[in-house]
């Protein structure tokens, strides 16, 4: 059974909200109908559905937090109101999370520290790429939007804040919410939450390296690497930049998807040093930042084999390459002149695809 | 009326004293009178801190002049799953500089998730004279050439254990470094290190230990080499096989079958990389004499499992991969009576689809069929209220219940409901149960349960979990033993951290990451606590002063401290200064 939601209690709201609201009804229950349909396709997802069971029936906050949620995010980003008499003289055990699906006034991505995003918030996944665009339209935190940010509102978010970078490996994920988003292309099994399931690193690498040594015993077996389910974690170090990362190298199958990555990752650190202070655009490297960044400096991707060896990333083929290499390391350009003049002719370091050094 | 304390002289409460050896009693008889606490701490041998940085070296130096042994714990625990950076912190330099120099008769270092560096290893093997146990669990920062001036200069060590270290691997010589007259080894642990070490030095030094009782060897190890170094170790307790794998000879396996049956005391067994299923009725011969089986880097099929693990009835740990899948877990509810501990990996945790049959009865099962069962930990797919009521009925005895269902937020496969109820019946049918971690979709209900039933709960792991605030304060108003809180991607806020921070001064840590904490109520905490240290971990958007107020942390973590605010923060680590 869903609730309905009462728009009565609305009536006493301001009018240029209720207009909106109107208007955005058919577009809530169309959407509502396909999402829907999007769920029963998928058993996989794992969010609640609203039903009556044993739970006791003033404990239930799931299901006004579902439906007021939905209301409150698409297209609403931003626009609240305070709280009605209604809606607070519902039990006070539901007042804390009744909270968060006020609407309330203010400019989309502007931050509203009461929110509390709770988990159900599926319905709308069509327009939003991931939870964490999600959890930001709901929170207008600065944890930055994703490029495919809501519709209506994308002009309007501020550009100041960070894109979320989706493709970021590190980047936490829900795989349901990515899931219900049509525009993106079907979640592989690599779209992983960082450090879920908890498995120890030590027991990680040394699944890994049972996987190989099965791949190779078993030549008839096709292992598309996207199935691949091990992982290799290495360290990642970037001249200057202030801490290190790690990358899991089974996430990716060539060296393109690798030298993104490590773009997307260490792009604020680059940036950093062009204008310091300033944001990075929405995109990662603004057009006149990357022209600024070409001139200021150029960075070459290295790594260290089995044997100890600084090497230059893109020499061998992928697989021989997440065989032995055992850290990386992105020196600047002036370090870098001796190891790869190829590199300095091409600006190794950019967008541009033609100009990557990385095959 | 004479005063019956001052009859007894310093010397007799000293020698009662040294039969307590429970830290918290210890610490509780310091807490009696000023002249207790300055016996007690003089006779003090042995120390244990839960966090490196809840006190400072020089205040342990101080405070115990005369200790033997020390442990030490760094990094929280969620470092295991990288979501702490690299060069966090969790140095062990600091503290082995000052024990050198302040303990010279020191004797056994015990370090978890801390760093460590050569100079640091070679610190320790050249400052203390009878330095005999080293263990260092997952830690991480050196190298075998630290190993080998360990090897070199310490003449009487008993345990070296390298226990899931990231060690980085120079060379396999730093075992030849223990001298001839070296017969002191009990325990060796060398089972993370990545490359081979010299098997002739292996079996020199085997030779010359007669005492050995633990040897857990690694991957590198061949299986006909294992049978040489059996030979030569009669005693072991203990053992750690290499890649359990090889040709399949006939001779071999009977060689092989004879070694463990000579190892008369043998009782645990580990390792099983890559086992063929052919080796394994080597063991057998010996495994009703098994307790101890660890089976979680076997990549065995099932039938083989079973057959092993239903041979062993008198086993109590069994860690093995879901490749054991329900049915097996079934035969081990019928074999192994004494099963005290279960742990069951995931062989595919990446995978989309479950790649065995391994669900929430297995499980079920065996907390049926095992009487003593108190310590579990268990990934799954799949799971249902009335499989977690049920294992709650069948085990209230259970003390450490860690349940991973692989994918975030997923509902009670048959009702499709939140796993509330089930997670409520663990909390409130084990009394005792004093390690939590939960997993699956639930609300604040379950934490409503965990406040009211979990008295002893003592360490709790919280993730994709729970509606608001009312979660976290149920926790940390209600559990009263809490030490050791960690959340990740809950939506618990500022409200209920900042109406429960005195509970965090009776809590070693609380570690919340992607939640909806605010940076102001991070530098409110700060500011209100002084002997808190609120550190806030900072991602790439640039230090937290230029940040808002209201901006919500990534990842934050709190422990309580008598030490003030650590020296050796790196860049990303904020702490509130000042005002």
């Amino acid at each position: 059974m869903i609730l309905v939601p009462n728009y009565a209690t609305y009536r006493k709201r301001d009018g240029f909200l209720i207009s909106l609201l109107l208007k955005k009804k058919k577009k809530f229950l169309c959407l509502v109908a396909s999402e829907r349909k999007r769920e029963r396709e998928r058993e996989r997802v794992g969010y609640r559905k609203v039903q009556e069971g044993s739970f006791s029936a003033s404990t239930k906050p799931s299901s006004f937090s579902v439906l007021f949620l939905t209301l409150l995010e698409h297209d609403y980003i931003g626009l609240a109101e305070k709280p009605s008499m209604e809606i607070s003289e519902k039990s006070s055990h539901l007042n804390l999370n009744l909270k968060e699906t006020e609407l309330r006034l203010g400019l989309p991505g502007s931050e509203s520290p009461e929110r509390k995003p709770t988990n159900l918030i599926s319905l709308f996944g069509k327009d939003l790429r991931n939870t964490n665009a999600l959890k930001n339209l709901v929170a207008g935190s600065k944890r930055g939007f994703s490029d495919d940010a809501v519709v209506d509102f994308e002009g309007k978010i501020n550009n100041t804040h960070k894109a979320s970078q989706s493709a970021k490996p590190k980047q936490d994920k829900k795989p349901e919410i990515s899931e219900t988003n049509d525009h993106v292309s079907p979640p592989s099994s690599k779209e992983q939450v960082v450090g879920w399931p908890p498995i120890r690193s030590f027991r990680r690498n040394t699944m890994a390296c049972s996987l190989i040594k099965n791949k190779d015993d078993d030549e008839e077996e096709e292992r598309k690497p996207s199935e691949a389910s091990g992982f290799l974690y290495v360290k990642v170090s970037m001249d200057g930049a202030p801490y290190l990362r790690k990358v899991d190298l089974r996430m990716y199958t060539n060296y393109m998807q690798l030298s993104s990555a490590l773009e997307q990752m260490f792009t604020c650190f680059t940036i950093g040093e062009c204008n310091s202070g300033g944001f990075p655009g929405k995109d990662g490297l603004s057009e006149s930042s990357l022209r600024d960044l070409l001139h200021v400096s150029v960075h070459v991707v290295t790594y260290e084999d089995k044997d100890g060896d600084w090497m230059l990333v893109g020499d061998v083929p992928w697989e021989m390459f997440t065989e032995s290499c055992r850290r990386l390391r992105i020196m600047k350009g002036s370090e870098a002149i001796g190891l790869a003049p190829r590199a300095m002719e091409k600006k190794g370091w950019s967008h541009n695809n033609n100009c990557r050094r990385i095959k | 009326m004479p005063r019956i304390a001052y009859a007894f002289p310093d010397e007799v409460l000293e020698h009662v004293f040294s039969f307590i050896h429970s830290d918290q009693d210890r610490n509780a008889i310091s807490l009696v009178c000023k002249s207790w606490y300055e016996i007690e701490r003089w006779c003090r041998r042995s120390i244990f801190v839960g966090n490196c940085y809840a006190v400072s070296p020089v205040m342990v130096v101080k405070r115990f002049p005369k200790l033997r042994s020390i442990s030490l714990k760094g990094k929280p625990h969620f470092a295991d799953f990288n979501l702490v950076p690299e060069d966090w912190g969790g140095y062990a330099c600091p503290w082995i500089e000052a024990m050198a120099s302040a303990y010279p008769w020191l004797e056994e270092i015990r370090l978890k998730r801390m760093v460590l560096t050569d100079e640091s290893l070679e610190l320790i093997s050249k400052s203390f004279k009878n330095f005999q146990v080293l263990v260092l669990s997952s830690c991480e920062g050196f190298s075998t050439d630290g190993l080998a001036a360990i090897a070199a200069n310490c003449r009487n060590l008993r345990e070296l254990d390298l226990r899931e270290s990231e060690v980085e691997d120079l060379s396999g010589h730093w075992l030849s470094q223990f001298p001839d007259s070296f017969t002191s080894l009990v325990s060796l642990n060398i089972s993370c290190l990545g490359s081979e070490v010299s098997t002739c030095a292996l079996e020199r030094l085997l030779a010359g230990c007669p005492n050995l009782q633990s040897l857990r060897l690694n991957r590198a190890v061949p299986l006909e080499k294992l049978v040489n170094l059996l030979g030569r170790s009669p005693n072991l307790v203990e053992l750690g096989t290499g890649a359990y794998t090889s040709e399949m000879q006939p001779d071999v396996f009977s060689d092989l079958s004879r070694a463990f049956v000579g190892c008369k005391q043998l009782k645990s067994l580990s390792g099983f990389w890559d086992a063929m299923p052919y080796y394994l009725p080597a063991v057998y011969p010996i495994s009703s004499r098994l307790t101890s089986l660890n089976l979680s880097y076997a990549t065995t099929e099932s039938p083989y499992l079973v057959k092993l693990v239903s041979e062993c009835r008198n086993l109590q740990r069994l860690w093995v991969m879901d490749y054991i899948e329900d049915s097996g877990l079934e035969a081990l509810a019928v074999s192994c009576k004494d099963l005290r501990e279960l742990r069951v990996f995931p062989s595919d945790p990446f995978g989309l689809e479950p790649n065995v049959a391994l669900t929430e009865r297995g499980l079920v099962s065996v907390s049926e069929g095992c009487p003593e069962l108190q310590s579990v930990l268990y990934f799954c797919r799949q799971m249902s209220n009335a499989a977690l009521v049920t294992i709650a009925r069948n085990r209230p005895n259970m003390t450490r219940f860690r349940l991973c269902i692989i994918e975030p937020r997923k509902p009670d496969y048959l009702t499709l409901q939140p796993l509330d109820a089930g997670f409520g019946a663990i909390v409130e049918h084990c009394k005792n149960l004093r390690r939590l971690s939960l997993s699956g979709l639930l609300t604040d209900r379950v934490f409503e349960y965990i406040g009211s039933y979990g008295k002893k709960l003592e360490m709790l792991s919280v993730a994709f979990a729970g509606d608001s605030d009312l979660g976290l304060h149920y926790v940390l108003s209600g559990c009263d033993n809490l030490r050791k809180l960690e959340v990740r991607d809950c939506p618990f806020g500022d409200k209920a951290l900042l109406a429960n921070a005195a509970k965090l001064e009776t809590m070693r840590s609380l570690w919340m990451s992607s939640c909806n904490v605010s940076f102001g109520a991070c530098k409110l905490l700060g500011q209100k606590m002084p002997r808190l240290n609120v550190e806030v971990i900072i991602d790439e958007r640039g230090p937290p002063d230029s940040m808002p107020e209201s901006c919500l942390v990534e990842k934050l973590y709190i422990y309580r401290t008598v030490a003030g605010p650590r020296m050796d923060m790196p860049g990303f680590v904020w702490r509130y200064t000042g005002p």
